[in-house]
C-alpha cells in the first residue's frame, strides 16, 4: 500500500425491503477495520450506489441483500460500472443468497459473497487480504 | 487529456480520483493543484456548521435543490469524524442526500477529519479548489458536527450559516464567546420542536450585543427560523445567504476583498505550515534521526522539547 493511502468502502443496501440493521454493523466494523466507509441507507437503486461509488472514489463497494433483490441489482450495478469505465470498482455481497446464484454472482464479477453466518472478522480480513486501495493518478495522460 | 483537462471539463471520475489523492498527501497532487489554481475564484463558498444532529446535512441537501433550480451547479463536501481508536470512520451524511444522483449538477464527497481539529480536514480548502476549477458555482461544505469553537470555515467560506435547535443552552453560551466571527447566517433548525422562539430571542440578545460592540462591520446576521425536514424557511434561509453574498460584494471592493484575503492567508499559512513540517521530517528522517528517539530523549531527562527543537530548527533550517 503506498504510504498515507486510506482504503475507502460504500456500504450500500439495495432493495425495497427497510430495515439497514446488518448494514450498519458490518459498517461499523468496516470502521472499526480501519476503513473510511461511505454510508447510504436503505433503498438504493444500482443508479445511485454506482454514482455514489464513483463520487466517493471507494475501491470497493459492500452490498448488503435481504430479499432476493440481488438477481436484478448485483448485474445492474455491475453493467453500471463497466459503463463507468469503473471496473476497477471490486464489489462484495452480504446475506441470503440461494446456493444455486452464487456461481452466477461470481460469474458477473462479483468478488466474494458471504453467507448470514459469515464471522464480521473474516469478512473485514477478506477486505484487508484481497483489497488494495488504488494507485495515484498520474499528472499527465500517458 | 491529462487529469487537469479533464477535472476543467468537469469530469466526475477525475476530479473524485484527485480529491482522494489530495486527503491522502500524494506528492504528485500538489503539482495538479498547481495546475487548477489559475481556473479558481469563480465559485462561492458556503460553510454550514453545528453541533451534532443539527440537521445541517438536511438543510445543505435543501439548500442544493434551490441552487439547481437557479441553474447553478453545486459541489458538496461533508466531514465526519475519524474514530481515534482504529483510523477509520463511517461517512453518513450523504444519507440525507439522496436526490442528486441523478443530477450531473450536483457532486457530494464525504471526508473524514484523519485527526484534524477545527471541524474540517487538512485538506478542504484545497478540495474546494478543485471543485472550483472543475467548474461549481456553488460549493457547500458541512463541517464535523463538534461543537460551536470549530471555526476554522469560518476562514475558508464567503458565507457561514450557524445551525442550532431549540433548547441547546450550551451550544448558545459557545456562540456567546465569538459570535460575530463565526456566523453570517443563523439558523434555528427544528422549529417544529418546543423552545423555538426562547432560543430565536437569545440569539437576538446576543447578536444585539455583538453588534453593539462594534463587531458587526455593517452587517446583523439574520436569524432564520427552519424545520428542514419539512422544507419549511428554505426560501428564507437561501435568501439570507443571497443578501449575505450581496452585501459582501456591493459594500464597495472592500468587504469582498477582505474575504478574499482571508481565504489566501489561511490556505497560504496552512499550506506553509504542512511543507515545513514535512520539510523538517523528511530531512530528518534522511539524517536517520527519528522521532522515537527524540521522544525517548525527553522522556529519560537527557533533553527537554525545547532544547530539541531549537537544536533541529538551526541544523535543518538555520
Ligand atoms: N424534527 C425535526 N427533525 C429534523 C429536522 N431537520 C432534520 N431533522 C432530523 O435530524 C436528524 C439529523 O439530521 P442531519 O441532517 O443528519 O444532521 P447533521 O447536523 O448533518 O448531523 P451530523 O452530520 O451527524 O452532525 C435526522 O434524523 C433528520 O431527519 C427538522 O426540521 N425537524
Ligand atoms: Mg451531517
Amino acid at each position: 500500500m503506498e504510504k498515507g493511502r486510506k482504503l475507502r468502502i460504500l456500504v450500500a443496501k439495495p432493495g425495497l425491503d427497510g430495515h439497514d440493521r446488518g448494514a450498519r454493523v458490518i459498517a461499523r466494523a468496516f470502521r472499526d477495520a480501519g476503513f473510511e466507509v461511505v454510508y447510504t441507507g436503505c433503498h438504493q437503486t444500482p443508479e445511485q450506489i454506482v454514482s455514489t461509488a464513483i463520487q466517493e472514489d471507494v475501491d470497493i463497494i459492500g452490498l448488503s441483500i435481504l430479499s432476493g433483490a440481488h438477481t436484478y441489482s448485483f448485474p445492474r450495478i455491475m453493467e453500471l460500472l463497466k459503463e463507468s469505465n469503473a471496473q476497477d470498482i471490486s464489489v462484495i455481497g452480504g446475506g441470503i443468497f440461494p446456493l444455486e446464484d452464487i456461481p452466477k454472482l461470481k460469474e458477473i464479477g462479483i468478488k466474494e459473497i458471504f453467507e448470514p453466518g459469515a464471522k464480521l472478522q473474516d469478512i473485514t480480513d477478506w477486505v484487508t487480504t484481497n483489497i488494495q486501495p488504488r494507485q495515484a493518478v498520474a499528472l499527465k495522460a500517458r | 487529456m491529462d487529469i487537469v483537462e479533464q477535472i476543467i471539463s468537469g469530469d466526475v471520475r477525475a476530479t473524485a480520483r484527485l480529491l482522494r489523492d489530495i486527503d491522502d498527501e500524494i506528492p504528485t497532487s500538489k503539482e495538479i493543484l498547481k495546475e487548477l489554481y489559475p481556473h479558481t475564484g469563480k465559485a462561492y463558498v458556503i460553510g454550514f456548521t453545528g453541533s451534532p444532529g443539527v440537521g445541517k446535512s438536511t438543510l445543505v441537501d435543501q439548500m442544493a435543490i434551490l441552487y439547481r433550480k437557479e441553474g447553478k451547479t453545486v459541489g458538496i463536501l461533508a466531514v465526519d469524524p475519524t474514530s481515534p481508536f482504529s483510523g477509520g470512520a463511517i461517512l453518513g451524511d450523504r444519507i440525507r442526500m439522496q436526490r442528486h444522483f441523478l443530477d450531473a449538477g450536483v457532486f457530494i464527497r464525504s471526508l473524514a477529519t484523519r485527526g484534524h481539529f477545527g471541524g474540517l480536514t487538512r485538506s478542504t480548502n484545497d478540495m474546494v479548489n478543485v471543485l472550483d476549477a472543475m467548474g461549481k458555482d456553488i460549493i457547500i461544505v458541512e463541517t464535523v458536527g463538534v461543537g460551536q469553537d470549530e471555526v476554522e470555515i469560518a476562514n475558508s467560506a464567503h458565507s457561514t450559516v450557524l445551525v442550532t435547535v431549540p433548547g441547546m443552552g450550551d451550544d448558545i453560551q459557545a456562540i456567546k464567546a465569538g459570535i460575530m466571527e463565526i456566523g453570517n447566517i443563523f439558523v434555528v433548525n427544528k422549529a417544529d420542536r418546543e423552545g423555538s422562539r426562547k432560543t430565536i430571542r437569545e440569539l437576538r440578545n446576543m447578536i444585539e450585543i455583538g453588534c453593539r460592540r462594534g463587531g458587526s462591520n455593517g452587517w446583523e446576521p439574520p436569524i432564520i427560523e427552519t424545520e428542514a425536514l419539512k422544507s419549511r424557511g428554505m426560501e428564507e434561509l437561501h435568501g439570507a445567504i443571497e443578501k449575505h453574498r450581496s452585501y459582501l460584494l456591493s459594500s464597495g471592493e472592500d468587504k469582498w476583498k477582505e474575504v478574499i484575503e482571508k481565504r489566501v492567508r489561511i490556505q497560504l499559512i496552512e499550506t506553509l505550515k504542512d511543507q515545513a513540517f514535512r520539510t523538517l521530517l523528511d530531512r530528518m528522517e534522511a539524517r536517520g534521526d527519528s522521532l522515537d528517539e527524540l521522544v525517548e530523549k525527553v522522556v529519560d531527562k537527557k533533553s527537554d522539547p525545547y532544547t530539541l527543537v531549537q537544536e533541529i530548527i538551526s541544523r535543518e533550517l538555520g
